[in-house]
């Protein structure tokens, strides 16, 4: 294998319901970094069925898509989308691809990675180009986001990785940049089909997905019980964000499992971070430390979580907040009779 | 001698930990404050093992030995004083009499059982006039064809509320004094066999103490333990092993209550620092560490010696007298070290104090063990 | 059937501390446990064991001490188990690990192959999908919850905002989440029976069919550059003594100056 023959930045493009995720255009941005500095492109690679809107991913940044369009890729399975993306692989011998580190991205890139025989690194929050050797640094976090390391894959093409949700940033959108769609085939056969699926099962939650809101209001253990939480929805709603809780609140089963913030729970990185009654444990420090702006409340002024706040305040959330939203409510009425 | 656990025991410990952890301590607020039987901790030990653990499997034992039984009496006893007692009175009060005393047929019927934590044991010995002085018995057991009716009462019997067999010592001579005293074992469902009122007490409120109360008891004349004349000797041996238990939950109270003092001194601030600083609070609880390890040490030392078959009687009572001594000293500073917080119901120390206090008492008074102690020097 | 549980043994990472002075991780007196989402693929295995009288084997690769999450295992239920150690395993990547797995695996019989989603020390995600790979066997991962229906399992299979339904033949390999249910406790018994009564079997580099290049450090094709730990982010001011209006007036005055509102 010489690695010269191996060149592009290549982003497996995730849909669901035939819609590009937007982790993919996050990733479509960091590609087009890399790929700039390696003075190569990056290219989209999606697999589907009558995907919608393809064209933005062009407007996202991509130099080049490659649309892989076939029935049996419309819902996700393993080994049709295995089979697909390593014959694109094998074809355009990109340099780097990029995945996702989604529920799909977790499982169809280490089998991909077994089956062509190159180096994976998972959920990585950093990527880099070497400036000695134009090796790809995959920097991510391990021993239970206690450490963070950075890892190579010298030897092996393509160098693959899969990506952290919301932290890369997408490019702006320019809707100028018209990109060819290259239409790339695979046949998918019944073998190909190693499970069956006989279900599909949406659950789908009114709030909006925290990981796409600019401001967050989140409590911990310090909120006490599911009903203060309410004190929260105002002040969320006052500011125009949304509820988010530390992994406490959700084990108590005041919050569910969708709005938890942390290491096990999803990564944030609002404008605003309001933290109530959080402690600040590391596990959780490690899903919102990169947001803007980090208020913090809690009653106890050792807390961990004001060695990482931009503000912090020992006092009671439970007077605090209140307070607060009385506050943003004046705020509120001088607005509207201007 | 070797003072290290083995990997098995360190396997059991983190079993035990693991269990007290997430299965006792969650509730033992709420079994001290409704003096409530923890009957569904006992179910969930029984499911896995741990009210058989010092008897062979063929005995619906675990084929386990003391050491390992107590240590997890003292694991409860951490964050519950009343699971620990009823581990102890359960497996060491009755099972234990039944599997040294005991004939075949009599263990098969109830000792596996038991063992098995399908039913459970206690001991029924002490009455209004009989308690130091133990060979006072006024319970009376008379031989009638195929039964001997028993008639007579019992105080302070642990576990009675929620026992289903009951080692009981009655009279059956009482020209021989205690060479005329017998045990018995009793099932609850016999007619005429009562249980009195619930004593409302100190500490310990989770476990049900109450009065056994026999008139005209048809005992099956095979359930007698041992022979005639006997039952002296078999119930003061039989406490003997008690007492390695309580010394074990007397242990478990005190190190629970140190681990607590340890988590709120870091956390306390006075005087613009955490009062672990103090070097009054560092010395106090050194102290009391020191205390409670030398106390570990005597209890295991008396579990090893049950085990080994040699001589344990003046060893346990060692264990007993000190392990109780220093549990009352240890949850009495811990609630000191807690200030005004420990002596309310917010914190789990003035629990553990209530509880630490009967280890001294029941089972034979410290003043007993000095008296097993000083008989074995002089 | 036969199911064999990779389970791997793993430091308890929610106790690890950093030491403020010195910034490094305190190791020092954490304990070490069976991983959380390994523990569970470990008891949905003798769920079935219950069910169906499953044969349980629990396979793991690690230094000598992990034979102490092997008995823990047998303490729970399994049947037998195996640990694979040599210094020559040492050092692998996911794909260096997943093959020497593999080689040791496929000289087994076995329908059901289970393994946790991820450790949390490593936390890829990726030997157990890699694992299939190698042995050329279907798999499914992040699975909630599983039903066995003769020859086949049906499985819960989770994704972000929603799940599939899943039928899959055996032999097969699944990914566990430990949301997917609470593991029971060792029994006094077998915890016995794990010391007395059951021998570990070892397997080291001797009984694979693999060359030492292929596998541990020299066979990875992944390297760590570099670890270092997180910087503590620099602290901004920390207001203790103000009452809750003034506290509020702050918060409104800070949000203003960022142009928040």
């Amino acid at each position: 294998m010489n690695k010269q023959d191996y060149r592009g930045v290549f982003v497996f493009v995730e849909q669901k319901n035939k819609e590009i995720e937007n982790v993919s255009l996050e990733l479509i941005g960091e590609g087009k970094k890399l790929a700039q500095e390696l003075k190569q492109k990056v290219t989209a690679v999606v697999l589907g069925k009558g995907v919608k809107e393809i064209e933005k991913l062009g407007y996202y940044g991509a130099d080049n898509i490659i649309y892989v369009e076939n029935q049996d890729l419309d819902i996700y399975m393993t080994e049709p989308y295995t089979k697909a993306l390593k014959e694109v692989i094998e074809d355009k011998k990109p340099e780097i691809v990029l995945f996702g580190a989604t529920a799909i991205g977790r499982d169809v890139a280490p089998r991909l990675a077994g089956r062509i025989h190159t180096g994976l690194t998972a959920d990585c929050t950093k990527l880099e180009i070497n400036e000695e050797n134009s090796d790809l640094m995959m920097t991510r976090p391990a021993f239970g986001g206690n450490i963070m390391a950075t890892i190579e894959c010298p030897d092996h093409r393509p160098q693959m990785a899969t990506v952290r949700p919301g932290v890369m940033q997408k490019e702006e959108k320019d809707t100028t940049k018209k990109v060819e769609i290259e239409k790339f085939a695979v046949d998918i056969e019944e073998k190909d089909k190693t499970y069956e699926i006989l279900e599909v099962v949406e659950e789908k939650s009114n709030k909006i997905d925290i990981q796409e809101a600019n401001i967050l209001v989140s409590g911990g253990r310090g909120v006490g019980n599911s009903d203060n939480f309410s004190l929260l929805e105002e002040t969320a709603q006052i500011l125009g964000g949304v509820v988010s809780s530390s992994r406490a609140a959700v084990d108590s089963d005041w919050m569910p499992k969708e709005v938890q913030v942390g290491q096990t729970g999803k990564t944030v990185r609002p404008d605003l971070y309001i933290a109530c009654g959080i402690s600040g444990a590391i596990q959780h420090l490690a899903g919102m430390e990169e947001s803007e702006f980090i208020v913090a409340i809690n009653k106890d002024e050792t807390a961990p979580i004001f060695e990482s706040s931009d503000v912090g305040i020992v006092g009671d959330l439970n007077k605090v907040i209140p307070a607060l939203n009385e506050e943003l409510k004046k705020i509120e009425k001088e607005k509207e009779s201007l | 001698m070797n003072y290290n656990l083995t990997e098995e025991q360190k396997l059991l410990k983190k079993l035990y930990k693991e269990f007290t952890v997430n299965e006792v301590e969650p509730i033992a607020a709420e079994i001290d404050e409704e003096e409530r039987f923890p009957a569904e901790t006992v179910e969930k030990m029984k499911n896995n093992g741990m009210l058989g653990i010092p008897f062979p499997k063929k005995y619906g034992g675990q084929g386990g030995d003391i050491l390992a039984y107590i240590m997890l009496v003292e694991e409860l006893s951490k964050a519950c004083g009343t699971t620990g007692v009823v581990l102890s009175a359960h497996t060491s009060l009755c099972c234990g009499p039944i599997y040294e005393f005991g004939t075949e047929d009599q263990k098969q019927k109830y000792l596996v059982p038991l063992a098995k934590g399908e039913k459970l044991g206690a001991f029924g010995l002490t009455e209004a006039n009989a308690g130091t002085d133990a060979a006072g018995q006024q319970t009376k057991a008379v031989l009638d064809g195929d039964h001997y009716i028993l008639n007579g009462s019992k105080i302070f019997i642990t576990n009675a509320a929620n026992a289903d067999v009951f080692i009981v010592l009655a009279m059956t001579d009482k020209s021989k004094g205690t060479r005329g005293i017998s045990a018995f074992i009793v099932e609850k469902e016999y007619e005429g066999f009562t249980i009195g009122k619930k004593e409302l007490k100190m500490g310990i409120k989770g476990s049900a103490t109450c009065e056994l109360i026999f008139e005209n008891v048809k005992v099956p004349k095979e359930n007698i333990l041992g022979k005639e004349g006997k039952g002296f000797s078999i119930a003061m041996k039989t406490l003997d092993g008690g007492r390695i238990g309580i010394a074990a939950q007397a242990l478990g109270l005190a190190q629970g209550a140190i681990d607590e003092a340890v988590k709120y001194v870091k956390e306390r601030k006075q005087f613009g620092r955490p009062i672990s600083k103090f070097q009054n609070t560092q010395f106090q609880l050194a102290d009391m560490q020191t205390k409670v390890d030398a106390a570990r040490l005597l209890v295991y030392r008396a579990a090893f010696n049950k085990d080994s078959r040699i001589p344990y009687s003046n060893e346990a009572a060692m264990a007993k007298l000190f392990a109780s001594e220093t549990a009352m000293e240890v949850t009495n500073k811990a609630v000191q070290l807690h200030g005004g917080y420990g002596y309310t119901r917010e914190y789990p120390v003035e629990r553990m104090m209530r509880d630490a206090k009967i280890t001294e008492i029941y089972e034979g008074t410290s003043e007993v063990m000095k008296m097993v102690v000083s008989a074995n020097m002089l | 059937m036969k199911i064999i549980v990779c389970i791997k043994q793993v430091p308890d990472t929610t106790e690890v501390r950093l030491n403020p002075e010195t910034g490094t991780l305190i190791r020092e007196g954490v304990p070490s446990i069976i991983n959380p989402d390994d523990k569970c693929g470990l008891e949905a295995a003798l769920v079935l064991k219950d069910k169906y009288d499953a044969h349980v084997t629990v396979l793991t690769m690690g230094p000598p001490q992990a034979d102490f999450a092997l008995k823990e295992a047998l303490a729970m239920g399994a049947d037998e188990a195996i640990l694979m150690t040599d210094r020559a395993f040492a050092g692998a990547d996911t794909w260096s690990t997943s093959l020497t797995l593999a080689k040791a695996l496929e000289k087994m019989e076995y329908d059901l192959i289970i393994a946790g989603r991820q450790a949390i020390d490593g936390d890829t995600a990726q030997v157990g999908p890699e694992l299939a790979e190698h042995l050329q066997i279907p798999h499914v991962s992040y699975v909630e919850a599983l039903e066995k229906d003769e020859k086949s399992l049906i499985l819960k299979r989770r994704f972000e905002n929603g799940y599939h339904k899943v039928k899959v033949k055996t032999p097969c390999l699944i990914t566990t989440l430990s949301e997917m249910n609470r593991p029971r406790y060792m029994k006094v018994g077998l915890i016995y029976d794990a010391h007395r009564e059951k021998e570990i079997k070892k397997l080291t580099f001797d009984d694979l069919d693999i060359k030492k290049e292929e596998i541990g450090l020299k066979g990875s094709p992944t390297k760590v550059k570099k670890s270092f730990t997180k910087g503590a982010k620099t602290a901004g001011k920390l207001y203790k003594d103000l009452d809750e209006k003034e506290a509020a007036k702050l918060i409104v005055e800070k949000l203003k100056e960022k142009f928040i509102i």
